[in-house]
């Protein structure tokens, strides 16, 4: 609550430039829970933003995970991830797709996990 | 005072593979937030989507119709079930200024939870409207803030409730509490699947 909404400060300027302004079809791949591990470790010269995401997904993490902790904007953290997917520096475990109603079997486990919480 | 300090991990199991969504909306001030915070494994975080949308009409030059960009922030947590799958819950502002991002925001979304303040039932009307525009699963909890007692039966009519849907009472600070929001919802949803006569069409690939 008492943390500043990340990106508010952030001048268009500055978020067009962490991007080069490109506003990219690919990015629309990675779901806000898409979970993304780092495949490599940051190189120096790297863009710092670029680097901050390779340490920060040793370990699976989500997109908004990495939005939040980069505090940028999901739309902007999406180009950042599809650059480094690109060049192979992170995969993406996608959520399983489901067309409307999520299946029996997924739903099972997400009651035995909250059961067991 | 922060019952789930002792559970708390910050990094999710290496072999975690299947990230799933439930919403939690709401008005004002309902205890969102506070629903999340209850049963999350991390501290809520909070971030924000923009959205552009295109201008109506192309400017008289031929150019680029006129974008506006809106922003909504909104808040998460984490609940890690099992070595692959990890519940995200997302905290919403159910406001029609908003609502017109939540199919983008949402998609692919479990189901949701309306939370409402029974002393301002008015306020869910809009976020139940969308719910069931849109075919999203959902359970309404009212959240206790000790106001007058309403019976499960006048709350039903005033937000003018479809009997499967189901309402329950809760108070969102309690993690158990919340907990037991969240086993209705899912329970509801298997009801839901099981009742869906229509076959599951092959989803198409991830691109
Ligand atoms: N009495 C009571 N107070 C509650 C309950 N749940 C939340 N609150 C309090 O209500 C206030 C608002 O709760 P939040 O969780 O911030 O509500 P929110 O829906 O996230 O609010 P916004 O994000 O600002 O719309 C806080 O001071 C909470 O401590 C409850 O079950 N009972
Ligand atoms: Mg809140």
């Amino acid at each position: 609550m008492s943390r500043p909404r990340p990106g508010r400060d952030d001048s268009p300027d500055r978020l067009y430039t962490l991007t080069g302004g490109r506003s990219r079809a690919g990015s629309d791949a990675f779901d806000l829970v898409t979970l993304v591990v780092a495949e490599s470790d940051p190189v120096p010269g790297m863009q710092s933003e670029h680097a901050s995401i390779l340490r920060m997904c040793r370990f699976p993490t989500a997109v908004v995970e990495v939005a939040a902790g980069l505090g940028l904007p999901v739309s902007i953290t999406r180009i950042l991830l599809a650059d480094l997917h690109d060049t192979g520096r992170i995969s993406a475990r996608h959520p399983r797709a489901s067309y409307r109603l999520p299946d029996h079997d997924i739903l099972e486990q997400v009651l035995v996990g909250l059961r067991n919480l | 005072m922060d019952s789930v300090t002792s559970e708390q991990r910050q990094t999710l199991h290496s072999t975690a593979d299947n990230g799933l969504k439930i919403v939690v909306v709401g008005g004002f001030g309902v205890g969102k937030t506070t629903l999340v915070r209850s049963v999350s494994e991390i501290r809520p975080l909070n971030t924000e989507e923009t959205m552009t949308q295109a201008g109506e009409g192309v400017d008289d030059t031929g150019g680029v119709a006129a974008k506006t960009a809106t922003t909504v922030a909104f808040d998460f947590g984490r609940i890690s079930l099992d070595a692959h799958n990890v519940l995200y819950l997302f905290g919403a502002p159910g406001q029609e200024r908003f609502w017109f991002l939540w199919d983008r925001l949402f998609s692919g979304t479990l189901g949701a939870v309306v939370l409402v303040d029974t002393r301002r039932l008015a306020d869910s009307w809009y976020a139940i409207d969308r719910l069931e525009h849109h075919g999203t699963p959902f359970v309404v909890a009212c959240n206790d803030f000790g106001g007058p007692v309403h019976t499960a039966g006048q709350i039903r009519e005033a937000l003018d409730l479809a009997d499967e849907v189901p309402l329950v009472f809760c108070d969102a600070r309690s993690r158990e509490s919340s907990k037991q929001v969240l086993i209705t919802l899912v329970e509801h949803l298997q009801s839901v699947v099981a009742q869906d006569p229509t076959p599951q069409p092959i989803p198409e690939p991830a691109p």
